[in-house]
């Protein structure tokens, strides 16, 4: 008996490696102390409460953020590992297939659990507090996406400690994940944590297109909506249809391996190329979803920093839109060197460097907001300047390796790599760090450091390019990707040493990010203006942090850019547009619905992967009961009374 | 304020140093650069015309926004315009649409030549004829046919130089990519499909070839050596080949094409119409009976076929090296690939043959 136990153990537990004895040690300290602090200071309730049940999107922008900059760390640390393996090959710090895991989960985590929770965040902050809206369009679905993404991320991280994590790289090529090259859990891992939370992605997608398109104050027109907004507007389209494509594609390849299906194997008439156009048709447009809002994001800051309009702004709009649509014509560059003739591969070279141009022409219009203007160097504007060379030498990277004939001397090697970390590390990244230093004091009612955001900048920056650079240089000297180990006479190792020592300081770059959010924690001042950047838009005519209700009464917009109008119209003497007497604002009951439902969507993937039916079944029994309980639920709403209104509108405006 | 405009200043200076090292230090010795083959040298010229064209872009603009910063920064008694409320140029909007199309343009015509061109199943223009090499990428080693010489090898190369190679790739595995930078750009190798690439080595020398698409544990060790060697000599090393005895037969094949990895091998005949036979199975899954049958298994039959949840150790390598006669170490000046200690094979991978 106790041998069976051990062999389960052995088998069910990842072991033999210290560096995951460490993190087996680490989760369980982890946890322990969150149990601890929360019965000891007696916050089980507040927890469930505020957090668990909310359907604030407020809240829910705010768990997305502590998850996403939580998956930043971790998917960092992945990073630094990998860099440590290649600055010394022959150490052996990381074994071939711990080295597979490490890359496999870092591009999924970065990608799906760090850059689309931080951007569903920013939604959830910014969205409906500039369109003027008291909620998105559906609250209850947006709580259900969170925890379907915290769920299917924790699902996924969870392959780290038990069973093993895929290791067949982030898009997982078949035959490689089928059962033949993956016999492991660690692949459906990732095709459960990915479905999972990719049900929440494409939710929240419908949800903001719904909320966009409906909930607009009165008299703001398409021609008036904020570049945010329309920036997330754009990537909730592709969201909704990409993410679909992404949902059938990972069903597929799941019926490849547990029953035995043949869509992407050679043999029974299957093919591994359809998954690859199919994750691909996926793949491409979903870059895109993450930089559209950080295009928004950029167009905020530079018109707030610059206090200027933002410049070209229809051109702007159709830039984003277009973008968009020809996202989905670009999918077969990732496989130009697969053989297909040449008119295939001059169709997709073009359709691709294409896209080149609308994003040339946003950075103009960004060079000539500042253009005759008062630029602000407030750490929100510094990372905004950072990203324009950083993202035009990127852009141009990008545009080389379109070039199909050229691209079969780029394709899967360190050039390949530069290239996406120089546009998603200095178009996402930095753009979602620009924003969240931007919403900050809209969430939590006050700024962070200066002082140490500066230090961060540089140290961040300096390191980017210490890191990305050489790998331009030594994809060209014949490095290709994925490689855990390259011998001396190669003459790569000066090229990944030097990029090495740039992941330590973007390593070191956010520590100094931690530090300066604990240090603003404990020592900033309340914000007590409500619009402590001298803002353009709506949200910052409402106090820091926003009311449960966002708006008092529903605004009037008059003007694009109107908060700032209505200060400019102050200023001149002139009255504030008047406001409609207050009314019993109508708000979403909070629901434990979503998490429960969640938590059963956890065990029917964690059951799936295991093959363990005993707990599959009771968990989609959950997610059906769950649903039949929500759809009888009649009571899922209230008022806010107005003496209420008044009350909380009198406390904000003493601090305001 | 000011702080952060002299750290971009230094930034900056920092950059441009940086960035001049880089380039005049890394240029000369990045093979890509240093191409040893016409379609190799053509790839080159065409990505320093892409580099020019982008350049042309780049430069200024990057010029631009470091002019713009610098004069409308808010400093005090600042004396740049300050014009809040303008924000449209239909003018300025035309130029900024219309040079990057422009540009596009340009672009699009050049690729789509070079595309023609350098279509990697077109034949070199040459007068000799062309050799033929079919290779197949295997978990985690390649295989090199001559099958006009009726030889092979294991994860080295040697061709005639000056003569035009057409390579027939395919895979029995993960799919793989073939790229040997100097000589020119990679293609896919994919199990049921050959796809076709088409080299020529200038010059003698040994050039590096890789594996690009990830296949896996060992994929790091999937490197291989081209040496291009003139015409005699490539008759001297296929009849040394020839003579030394080590074949490679089905069975033979079938050790071989077992996950592991390989020293550099030579076989002195190989079993006929092999390629074929490894491109067909794939492609007609039904009564096709070569290479290794892999058919995508649940988890439950692997735990039938394997109840005990035994690991088998398969050293496909160890078995291979046995009747290796020829090793690489016989020819002068060629030295072996970087040595391979690592040869365990693959665990628990069940491959039975049909």
């Amino acid at each position: 008996m106790l041998d069976k136990i051990k062999d389960f153990a052995s088998w069910f537990f990842v072991t033999g490696d210290p560096l995951i004895y460490g993190a087996d040690i680490a989760i369980a300290l982890t946890t322990l102390a969150i149990i601890f602090v929360l019965t000891y200071f007696k916050k089980w309730t507040w927890l469930y409460r505020e957090w668990l049940t909310t359907v604030d999107h407020k809240r829910v922008g705010i768990m997305y953020i502590i998850a996403s900059l939580l998956m930043l760390f971790r998917g960092g640390v992945d990073a630094l590992l990998m860099r440590t393996q290649l600055a010394f090959p022959d150490m052996k710090f990381l074994s071939p297939e711990h080295y597979n895991e490490v890359f496999t989960t870092h591009g999924v985590i970065m990608i799906l659990f760090m850059a689309m929770p931080l951007m569903f965040g920013l939604f959830n902050i910014a969205v409906p507090l500039q369109l003027g809206a008291r909620d998105v369009a559906f609250p209850f679905l947006n709580s259900l996406s969170f925890w379907l993404f915290f769920m299917g991320a924790m699902l996924f991280n969870m392959s780290f400690v038990i069973g093993g994590s895929a290791d067949s790289g982030w898009l997982a090529y078949p035959p490689l994940s089928e059962m033949t090259g993956s016999p492991g859990v660690g692949q459906d891992f990732y095709i459960w944590g990915i479905q999972i939370s990719g049900i929440g992605s494409l939710m929240t997608g419908i949800n903001f297109i719904v909320t966009i398109v409906k909930m607009r104050a009165p008299g703001m027109t398409w021609s008036k909506v904020p570049m945010f907004t329309w920036s997330v507007l754009s990537s909730c389209v592709t969201i909704i249809v990409a993410f679909p494509v992404l949902t059938v594609t990972l069903a597929l390849l799941f019926l490849d391996r547990y029953l035995g299906a043949h869509f992407f194997t050679m043999d029974g008439g299957g093919n591994a190329m359809m998954y690859i156009n199919l994750i691909w048709m996926w793949g491409h447009p979903e870059v895109y979803i993450v930089v559209l809002p950080a295009f928004g994001i950029f167009s905020e800051i530079v018109a707030t920093f610059s206090k200027k309009r933002l410049f070209g702004y229809a051109s702007m709009v159709f830039a984003m839109m277009s973008i968009s649509v020809m996202s989905y014509f670009t999918w077969l560059h990732h496989f130009f060197t697969m053989g297909s003739g040449a008119n295939v591969n001059i169709f997709f070279a073009i359709t691709t460097m294409i896209i080149a141009i609308p994003t040339g022409v946003k950075i103009f219009n960004w060079l000539f907001t500042m253009y005759r203007g008062r630029i602000n160097f407030s750490t929100p504007m510094l990372w905004t300047i950072a990203f324009i060379p950083c993202f035009v030498v990127g852009g141009m990277t990008g545009v080389m390796l379109s070039v199909a004939p050229a691209d079969f001397q780029f394709h899967n090697s360190y050039f390949l790599i530069a290239h996406f970390h120089q546009v998603l590390i200095g178009g996402v990244a930095f753009g979602y760090f620009a924003g969240l230093y931007y919403w900050w004091p809209k969430m939590f009612g006050f700024k962070l450091n200066e002082k140490l955001g500066k230090w961060a900048f540089w140290i961040w920056n300096i390191g980017f390019y210490v890191c990305f650079m050489p790998q331009y240089f030594v994809g060209l000297d014949g490095m290709t990707r994925r490689v855990s180990t390259y011998s001396w006479d190669t003459g790569w190792w000066a090229m990944n040493f030097t990029s090495t020592i740039g992941g330590f300081l973007m390593g070191l770059g956010f520590l100094f990010q931690v530090w300066q959010i604990a240090h603003s924690i404990k020592f900033m001042e309340k914000d007590t203006t409500g619009d402590p950047w001298n803002g353009r838009t709506l949200e910052w005519s409402i106090p820091s942090p926003a009311p449960l209700y966002n708006f008092a009464t529903t605004p009037m917009v008059t003007e694009r850019d109107d908060w700032w109008e209505e200060k400019e119209r102050i200023a001149a003497g002139q009255a504030p547009k008047a406001k409609p007497a207050l009314e019993p604002i109508h708000m979403p009951k909070n629901s434990a619905i979503p998490f429960i439902q969640s938590v059963c969507w956890f065990m029917v993937g964690f059951g799936l992967v295991f093959h363990w039916l005993w707990i599959a079944i009771p968990g989609f029994i959950g997610v059906f009961a769950t649903m039949l309980a929500h759809s009888f639920n009649y009571k899922s709403d209230y008022y806010i009374q107005v003496d209420e209104i008044e009350r909380t509108e009198a406390a904000a405006r003493r601090t305001v | 304020m000011k702080l952060a405009t002299k750290m971009m200043r230094r930034f900056a200076a920092l950059a441009l140093l940086g960035g001049t090292v880089l380039m005049t230090s890394g240029c000369q010795s990045m093979i890509v650069f240093d191409p040893k083959g016409p379609v190799g040298a053509h790839q080159r010229d065409l990505i320093y015309f892409t580099m020019l064209l982008c350049l042309i872009v780049l430069v200024p603009v990057l010029l631009l926004t470091a002019w713009i910063i610098w004069r409308y920064r808010d400093k005090k008694g600042s004396k740049a315009t300050y014009q809040p409320k303008w924000s449209h140029s239909t003018k300025l909007e035309i130029v900024w649409w219309g040079i990057p199309i422009i540009i596009i343009l340009v672009l699009a015509i050049v690729t789509a030549r070079y595309t023609y061109m350098l279509d990697p199943a077109k034949p070199l223009e040459s007068e000799k004829k062309p050799i033929t090499v079919q290779v197949t990428s295997l978990d985690w080693k390649w295989l090199f046919q001559y099958p006009e010489q009726g030889i092979a090898t294991v994860n080295y190369l040697v061709i005639p130089e000056d003569t035009p190679v057409k390579f027939d790739l395919t895979s029995d595995g993960p799919m793989n990519s073939f790229w040997v930078p100097q000589l020119g750009g990679m293609i896919y190798t994919m199990s049921g499909m050959a796809t076709t690439l088409h080299l020529q080595a200038d010059e003698i020398g040994e050039y590096m070839g890789t594996g690009a698409n990830f296949t896996g544990r060992e994929f790091g060790k999937m490197g291989f050596t081209v040496k291009a060697v003139s015409d005699a000599d490539f008759g001297d090393w296929v009849e040394k080949s020839k003579a030394s005895g080590n074949a490679l037969t089905e069975q033979g094949y079938q050790q071989l094409a077992k996950p592991g990895t390989s020293d550099q091998v030579t076989y002195a005949s190989i079993p006929d119409g092999l390629f074929g036979r490894i491109v067909h199975h794939y492609s007609m899954s039904r009564g096709a009976s070569a290479g290794i049958f892999e058919k995508a298994k649940t988890r439950s039959e692997l735990q039938e076929e394997n109840p005990a949840g035994e690991e088998e150790q398969t050293d496909s390598t160890k078995a291979e090296d046995e009747h290796s006669g020829h090793s690489m170490d016989d020819m002068e000046g060629m030295e072996g690939m970087d040595s391979m200690d690592d040869m365990e094979g693959m665990e628990g991978h069940d491959m039975s043959n049909h």
